[in-house]
């Protein structure tokens, strides 16, 4: 039978429910209310305030507006998208016309106004890593104003007005007086999807694309191929998704499947990173592009089998140069993941050319050296493209000469990551961690809490170190995810990673977060997005997707 | 409409796919205690292609199960014709009309019953050209046979559909081949249960075994005792089964050989129904006053013998089976301890300290009230660990402990002559990283020491998706195909499942099937199926 204390756990809920109440209202004093209990932001603003006077908001006449002194306008369809985005997860899609619908209540919140203040709003931009994401929410009669420097804060803010909203035992939408300021404590905050192990569908990402606007994500790290398969149809070299590719239609990200995710997630304040690991985890490169990778030899033959990407040829860095050229104008990012991780030395080793190429490069027996020359012309030829690009620790591990902006991610148990942390940003180089993220680890449990406890600037380092520090990232590599999982695998415990991301270092009671988080993962669920439950409960409208 | 030059070009294309493309023959999951297929093949045209009942057969059409079941496999059998895509129009055009029948033949048994612990699932399946005759003892038989025939079907790489010459003879190893689903740690939607009982028959699983009420919420609307779910559900209006849900599952569960066995488990893990039905559940005490908790069942009132008595009479009505599950896991007696009242009974009873007896006491009560409504009980282990007089048709489960657990616990429940259940090694809410379906594979239920007689007294066993971390978000993938590798455990002959590597290849190309039919089965590790699952 179920081996479980319910006991306990009523216990533990009864302590969270106080430690969170008395938490989120310091500022009110004596002030509960239990209809005000039922928000649950997530993540955490920096600074937020709430009071009992509450509004009500009528899907008839409510309505999201450009405030008259915001320099965006109804020509910016990003926000214009976002409104009525956000109107309908506020209300539900349900939009009611009934006849008594005319009554004005005394405290009615007509509309959110929405007042963009920087001259160019960015409409029709890309975010970035130097992207202002800050905002200031003011709920107040008769309208709540939401104040940004442009359209990404914006975004940040209607999410967090959304999640503001509650219904009352009438079924009516309320909205409590608050004020927020609120700014994300990282400006890189990512989730990795592998879409090589296994092909993920476009519907599977546009849904976590969407799911990370509500946790407030903005990077989309794109690992699309790896040894398994290469899902992404080049224009220049067709013949790798051709003949690289599970299967060479159905399987395969075409170049507008591509354009659609870009603009999918331009429109919810996320880049799209693409990753192209190279020269280890490219067995499916060498299905369609001849001689790039390296044969492996037993003895003085052939076996036919073949290992990294063969870096002693000319032909392999002018294939390259000509890829990376085409993926810096498909992917707009400024960045580049440029991988470079688990190089298998052993097939260059057997390899006759390639040891007479080490021996005229004076590297004697010491790959790692033949591996920083490639990582080297790699490097240059993807600068030239004039792209930044982001590299996994064993780059830097292996003493490649980096550009100062490269940006280095770590992802090993060994050695420790705060060591390493401390170690990159010793060297003076940007970091990024994902090493007590990698989400695609399951185990029985609330793992989520040990996911929400690790902590990015926490390792031995100046204030200057760890300033450094840009972000994180949870990854879901695709062994064992595919559609049939990932959504539920991810959710809601890549949100844990999203708040400690976004949310201020003190930002960790596991009690207040466990509270807040069964409801935002029922918010989830009411939004579409099969998110699994935390523990035993129920949400008000369960997933009926099947 | 193609032009007729094409036509020609066309056809000669065929012919020379038919000749030299000798696909692998697809096998079945579970695999068939004997099946044997050669390399010839037959093409078959949706069009042209039929169920139908031999002269021969004691079912003859309006037979609901069978009629039900020709509907459901034509479209399983065929999934591009059921997407109203495919080929048909291109086959039928092209090729030279052949019809197929499948010509199902009942030897006994009605149509209209519901399948039991008797219930002869074994089948004989011969395909040749431009037939295949499914012979069955029953109409269950007949249901498995067909699932049998609907996973020899195959496409080949221009989609044309093709089944190889085959025999098959088939019956399960074990009569009782359970899955549990815990609709009260997380309230599963009706459409939910429905879709996993369409999993369970893909995989030859017979019994539902419905734990549908627990501590944190009871769902089940009882007609007799309303209150249970409008005060213990989690909602009263939206998180419940009405009778008709329940009549639902039953019925959608018997076209498909689904037998459904509720369990109403007491005394232990009634926190829910306390908030219905007043008095029932034991006040716990601190020193001299009421605590305000409440612990187990209250076994001292006879008020609580007749409610017991009154939900079980209608436990009666509602689930046909025979079997009902009593629970009896995990009571905790420190509040009965604690329990001025309790104490006195146990003075009054001769118990003296032993609150085991106290728990056989009311055991005995439930069991006696149950078998007199002609019911079997089913009973966790802990009943029997605490040598509770139990009648000797009692069913008990185990599933507690590892495999040196459970072997010896096997021995000793067998031992004494009752018929065993296991579960121990199929908790599959349980999760790690990694093909952990591996070790669900591997599990070997007769391996124990004791008589032959004692290994009959295995019935069977049961894979369990307890519902702390589980909800309609997240319930399929984690079901499917993990589940599976014990479905064949549970239906094949073991020596020849003996190898996982051979299962793998075996077991992934089932996983793809599923998804083709709706259901969203996880991946066992890297690649990818030629119809990927396109829900979220």
């Amino acid at each position: 039978m179920a081996a479980l204390n319910v006991l306990n756990f009523w216990a533990l809920l009864l302590i969270t429910v106080s430690v969170c109440n008395g938490w989120l209202f310091e500022n009110f004093g004596a002030y509960r209310n239990r209809e005000a209990d039922e928000v649950a932001l997530w993540p955490l603003p920096q600074k937020f305030q709430t009071s009992g006077a509450a509004f009500q908001l009528s899907a008839a006449s409510f309505q999201i507006v450009h405030a008259k002194s915001s320099t965006a306008g109804p020509s910016c369809s990003l926000l214009q998208n976002a409104f009525r985005r956000y109107f309908d997860y506020i209300f539900g899609n349900v939009r009611k016309h009934g006849i008594n619908q005319k009554k004005v209540f005394d405290s009615e919140l007509a509309e959110l106004q929405v007042l963009i203040s920087s001259s160019d709003p960015e409409c029709d931009g890309y975010p970035s890593l130097k992207t202002d994401e800050s905002y200031q929410l003011e709920v107040d009669t008769p309208a709540a104003v939401l104040k940004a420097a442009n359209v990404w804060g914006a975004l940040r803010g209607l999410e967090t007005f959304s999640q503001l909203v509650y219904e009352d035992d009438y079924g009516a939408h309320n909205i409590n007086k608050t004020s927020i300021t609120d700014f994300p404590r990282f400006a890189y905050r990512g989730i990795l999807l592998d879409s090589s192990r296994h092909y993920l569908p476009l519907k599977t990402i546009l849904a976590n694309l969407e799911a990370m606007a509500m946790n407030k994500f903005n990077v989309f790290h794109w690992h699309i191929v790896d040894d398994q398969s290469f899902p992404f149809l080049s224009r220049t070299f067709p013949d790798l998704s051709q003949r690289g590719a599970y299967h060479p239609y159905t399987h395969v990200y075409t170049p507008s499947d591509v354009k659609m995710v870009i603009e999918f997630a331009r429109m919810r304040g996320i880049r799209v990173i693409a990753e192209f690991d190279t020269p280890g985890h490219t067995q499916s490169w060498g299905k369609g592009q001849a001689d790039l990778l390296t044969p492996c030899f037993s003895g003085s033959s052939p076996t036919g089998t073949y290992g990294p990407v063969n870096p002693i040829l000319n032909s392999t860095y002018d294939f390259m140069t000509r890829f990376f050229k085409e993926v810096s104008t498909v992917f707009p990012d400024a960045y580049i993941h440029l991988g470079g991780d688990e190089v298998d030395f052993s097939c260059w080793k057997s390899n006759p050319d390639i040891q007479k190429f080490m021996v005229q490069q004076g590297f004697g027996q010491d790959y790692r050296k033949l591996e920083s020359y490639y990582i080297q012309r790699l490097l240059d030829i993807v600068s030239a493209t004039n792209k930044g690009y982001i590299v996994w620790q064993e780059v830097f591990d292996n003493g490649v000469k980096l550009k100062a902006d490269t940006q280095l991610h770590v992802w090993k148990e060994k050695p420790q990551y705060q060591d390493e942390m401390a170690r990159i940003t010793a060297a003076g180089f940007h970091t990024l961690l994902s090493t007590p993220w990698y989400l695609n680890r399951i185990s029985y449990g609330q793992d989520w809490q040990g996911v929400y406890k690790a902590d990015p600037q926490n390792f031995n380092g100046t204030t200057e170190q760890k300033k450094l520090v840009i972000g994180g990232e949870a990854c879901l590599w695709g062994e064992y995810v595919d559609a049939t999982n990932l959504t539920p695998r991810l959710w809601p415990r890549a949100s844990a990673v999203g708040e400690r991301l976004w949310s201020d270092e003190n930002v960790k009671d596991l009690g207040s977060a466990y509270n807040r988080l069964i409801k935002h993962r029922c918010r989830m669920v009411r939004r579409g997005i099969p998110a699994e439950p935390l523990y035993l409960g129920f949400c008000p409208h369960e997933y009926d997707g099947l | 409409m193609l032009p007729t030059k094409t036509k020609l070009v066309r056809l000669v294309f065929l012919l020379f796919i038919l000749l030299n493309e000798a696909e692998e023959a697809h096998a079945v999951w579970p695999l068939p205690q004997q099946i044997s297929q050669s390399a010839d093949r037959y093409l078959i045209n949706p069009q042209l292609f039929s169920f139908g009942y031999a002269r021969d057969s004691v079912a003859q059409s309006g037979c609901s199960v069978l009629d039900a079941a020709f509907k459901r496999y034509f479209s399983l059998v065929f999934p591009d014709f059921a997407d109203g895509a495919g080929v048909a129009g291109f086959s039928n055009i092209w090729l030279e009309p052949k019809a197929f029948t499948v010509s199902v033949r009942v030897k006994s048994g009605g149509c209209d019953g519901y399948p039991n612990e008797e219930s002869d699932e074994s089948y004989n399946l011969s395909v040749s050209a431009g037939e295949a005759v499914l012979k069955a003892e029953s109409v269950w038989g007949a249901l498995r046979g067909l699932e049998s025939f609907s996973q020899l079907v195959y496409q080949d790489k221009y989609d044309l559909y093709f089944v190889n010459k085959t025999e098959i003879v088939d019956f399960p190893r074990f009569k009782f081949r359970g899955l549990l689903l815990d609709t009260s740690r997380h309230y599963l939607p009706v459409n939910i249960i429905l879709k996993t009982l369409d999993a369970m028959a893909y995989s030859k699983f017979n019994v539902f075994h419905w734990h549908i009420v627990d501590d944190p919420s009871f769902p089940y609307q009882s007609y007799n005792y309303p209150d249970l779910s409008s005060k213990g559900a989690f909602h009263p209006m939206t998180h419940i089964y009405t009778q008709s849900d329940v009549r639902r599952v039953i019925a959608h569960a018997r076209l498909r050989g689904i037998r459904v066995i509720p369990e109403f488990d007491t005394p232990g893990h009634t926190q829910s129904w306390g908030k219905g039905q007043p008095d029932l559940l034991t006040p716990c005490y601190k020193g001299d006053v009421p605590s305000g908790t409440f612990g187990p069942v209250d076994p001292t009132l006879s008020s609580t013998y007749q409610f017991m008595s009154g939900l079980f009479k209608e436990v009666k009505s509602v689930f046909p089976d025979s079997y009902v599950h009593l629970g009896g896991d995990e009571v905790d007696f420190n509040c009965w301890k604690s329990n001025p009242n309790v104490q006195a009974f146990m003075t009054k009873m001769g118990f003296g300290g032993d609150y085991t007896k106290l728990e056989s006491y009311y055991i005995e009560n439930i069991v006696n009230i149950t078998t007199a409504l002609n019911k079997t009980p089913i009973v966790w282990q802990d009943v029997f660990d605490y040598r509770e007089r139990i009648p000797k048709d009692t069913v008990v489960e185990i599933w507690k402990g590892v495999p040196a657990d459970y072997q010896a616990e096997l021995g000793r429940i067998t031992l004494a002559g009752y018929r065993v259940l296991l579960s121990a090694p199929w908790y599959i809410n349980h999760i790690s990283y990694g093909q952990d379906w591996r070790n669900a594979y591997t599990v070997q239920p007769q391996n124990f020491s004791g008589t032959e007689q004692q290994k009959e007294l295995v019935i069977g066993g049961e894979v369990c998706m307890w519902g702390e971390y589980v909800d309609a978000t997240n319930l399929t993938p984690r079901l499917w195909p993990r589940a599976s590798a014990a479905a064949e455990r549970l239906w094949s002959n073991e020596e020849k499942t003996s190898s996982v590597d051979q299962a793998f290849p075996r077991l992934e190309n089932f996983r793809c099937m599923l998804i083709r039919r709706g259901i969203q089965a996880e991946p066992l590790f890297v690649g990818y199926c030629k119809h990927e699952y396109s829900g979220l």
